[in-house]
């Protein structure tokens, strides 16, 4: 059961938790706030504590050394006319809308291939899912910013075919294509989901349509794309929300900066530098608040477009 | 009902092991068939072929590490003429502090924050899972978003707030909010696993007069331990790689963790020496790696039934 998936029960239906609420109310009140403490204590100020003061400050001027100074609606008007802002947020929609669907539909793919009773499942596995564990990491960061560098390894192997390479994240035209790649590579936590929701799918139906002399391609067209589809569905909205967070690979491979003509300048090394480089803190409050309702937007396009594709099995 | 919320975390414990009973029998239907057989084949081949590049470049790395520099720019293959300690040796030693600083400085970041996530999100989810109390489904959903949330909306005041406290240049921002269960994707986990539990044994630990602490601790801990092992996993992987918090917080080289100690490695001596910094990147990856192998189990559990990465 997922987060998303019990999100979307709490509200569709009544769940028996009310009914249980109501015949038991109150009489674990006190037991169970105290479990709760370190949590209520967090929620509070760790979380909705910070986002009412990120608010406030994104209508402030904040450098951290003079108390801040309401602005108004100054920050926001800024970021219409700010053209790095433009750039990075085109940056970061181009990173999500190409390379998410890319890397789930390799995840796809390979779940598929893995699927069907094949021997050495544990062995693809691990070798699938390690990148996804690594990828994260500075080590790994440093590793792409190497092989895609004019002397690195992806040019010395094109070298042998006689093929001179561009130097891939010098050159502003292929700097973001190596982040989405990187991006890509890490497929196997997208795969483990997609295996685990494969086993899932009654064999029956396979059999029922086997009798009735449908195709392999029919079979993934009508049993396993449709069954499968809250999968991807979960998928699909775990990893917009992820991937517009992405920081490190963008931070280590453009040494920072953003990299050549801002190419790799993501909407999140852009509120790094304004935050934490150039510490204007209420312009990057601001920017963290548009971020919110980028992603809460996307997640809520995902919610409503999926009444229409994903199928439920009720 | 959805597929996802028919995935109840005990039963999807071997979601993806392939022994399943479909699985036996699909496969022995294939066995006797030629063109399955070679289908088979076809299938491994791709599958070898993507994993090889897949891996390849973290094979490259781990050769590199051990070249000398001059060949790293002119060897794509893998093979070896003469090991090359020195890349190793030169890196533990070219920043302020020798390597092993960092690393320890990590190991204290991480298992900080391993016995917070394991405390207070057990708690947590104890009292979501097992107690009736007012307002339990509108803090449950408020839980569940919170997974959701991007941590760039809290980022900025949360800085303000700990640089207040004068706790900048301290491990305190890196583990505290452990301690306060901000991690709530365990939580979830752990709601998921106690539901699987059977009511039946707190009952008749409460009919013998046991407590809700005494039921916390002797009779659904021990049996969470699965659930527990998952999220040591995963904390150990996400704090040992924790860039950006860490990024923020520890600026005095004294304090670094490892990714900030090899982040300023490149800006130290960038081009001059890949040979060390890949040297000191596979010790930074040493520890995942070994955790992966050892909890393997454990994480591809952890991610089938919720999606944790």
């Amino acid at each position: 059961m997922s987060a998303i998936g019990e999100l979307s029960t709490m509200t569709r239906r009544k769940g028996p938790m009310t009914k249980e609420e109501k015949k038991a109310n109150g009489r674990d009140n006190k037991a169970a706030y105290v479990f709760l403490l370190p949590w209520l204590l967090g929620l509070a100020a760790i979380t909705v504590g910070p986002m009412l003061m990120s608010l406030y400050l994104s209508f402030t001027d904040y450098n951290l050394l003079q108390p801040p100074e309401w602005v108004g609606l100054d920050n926001f008007v800024r970021m219409f006319g700010d053209a790095r802002l433009h750039n990075s947020l085109r940056v970061t929609f181009t990173y999500v809308l190409v390379g998410v669907p890319l890397q789930l539909a390799v995840a796809l793919v390979i779940a598929l291939v893995l699927d069907k009773g094949l021997r050495g499942l544990p062995f693809y596995r691990s070798i699938f899912y390690l990148p996804s564990l690594l990828g994260g990491s500075v080590a790994v960061a440093i590793l792409w910013k190497q092989i895609f560098g004019t002397t690195g390894l992806v040019n010395q192997v094109l070298a042998m075919v006689g093929i001179e390479g561009p130097g891939w994240i010098s050159d502003p035209n292929t700097a973001l294509g190596s982040i989405i790649l990187l991006h890509v590579w890490t497929f196997g936590s997208p795969m483990i989901i997609f295996l685990a929701g494969l086993r899932q799918i009654p064999v029956m139906y396979y059999e029922a349509a086997k009798v009735d002399g449908a195709t392999t391609l029919q079979q993934f067209w009508r049993i396993t794309l449709p069954m499968l589809s809250p999968i991807i569905f979960f998928n699909l909205v775990l990893q917009i929300i992820g991937s517009f967070q992405s920081f490190t690979q963008a931070f280590i491979v453009s040494g920072g900066n953003g990299g050549p003509s801002d190419s790799t300048m993501f909407f999140t090394l852009y509120l790094y530098q304004k935050g934490f480089g150039q510490f204007d803190m209420g312009y990057a409050s601001a920017m963290a608040w548009f971020l919110l309702v980028i992603i809460g937007a996307f997640t809520a396009i995902n919610f409503i477009a999926s009444k229409y594709w994903v199928f439920y099995d009720d | 009902m959805t597929k996802l919320q028919t995935l109840p975390a005990a039963s999807s414990s071997d979601a993806t092991s392939g022994k399943s009973p479909r699985r036996r029998e699909s496969r022995g239907n294939l066995a006797y068939s030629r063109s399955a057989r070679i289908k088979g084949l076809i299938k491994h081949a791709i599958l070898i072929l993507v994993g090889g590049v897949m891996i390849y470049p973290l094979l490259w790395m781990v050769v590199s590490s051990l070249r000398p520099n001059d060949l790293i720019f002119r060897e794509p293959g893998l093979w070896l003429e003469n090991l090359e300690m020195s890349n190793y040796t030169d890196g533990w030693s070219a920043l302020t502090h020798p390597f092993g600083h960092y690393m320890i400085n990590s190991a204290i970041v991480v298992l900080g924050s391993i016995v917070g996530n394991l405390v207070s999100c057990s708690m947590a989810a104890y009292a979501f899972a097992r107690l009736q109390f007012s307002g339990k489904k509108i803090f449950f959903g408020i839980m569940l978003l919170t997974i959701m949330l991007p941590f760039h909306v809290v980022i900025v005041p949360q800085y303000i707030l700990f640089s207040q406290i004068g706790w900048v240049n301290t491990f305190w921002p890196l583990i505290v909010p452990k301690l306060l269960a901000t991690d709530a994707f365990f939580v979830f986990l752990m709601v998921q696993f106690i539901r699987g539990i059977p009511k039946d044994l707190d009952e008749a630990a409460r009919i013998d007069g046991a407590g809700h602490p005494r039921i916390f601790l002797r009779v659904i801990l021990p049996l969470m331990v699965p659930a527990l092992a998952t999220t040591t996993i995963f904390t150990f992987i996400w704090t040992w790689n924790d860039f950006f918090g860490a990024l923020i917080y520890l600026t005095d080289p004294d304090m670094f963790t490892v990714p900030v100690a090899l982040r300023a490695f490149v800006d130290s001596q960038s081009a001059t020496s890949w040979g060390s910094l890949f040297a000191m990147s596979i010790v930074s990856l040493l520890p995942v790696f070994l955790v992966f192998l050892f909890g393997q189990r454990f994480l591809i559990k952890g991610i089938a039934t919720t999606g944790i990465k």
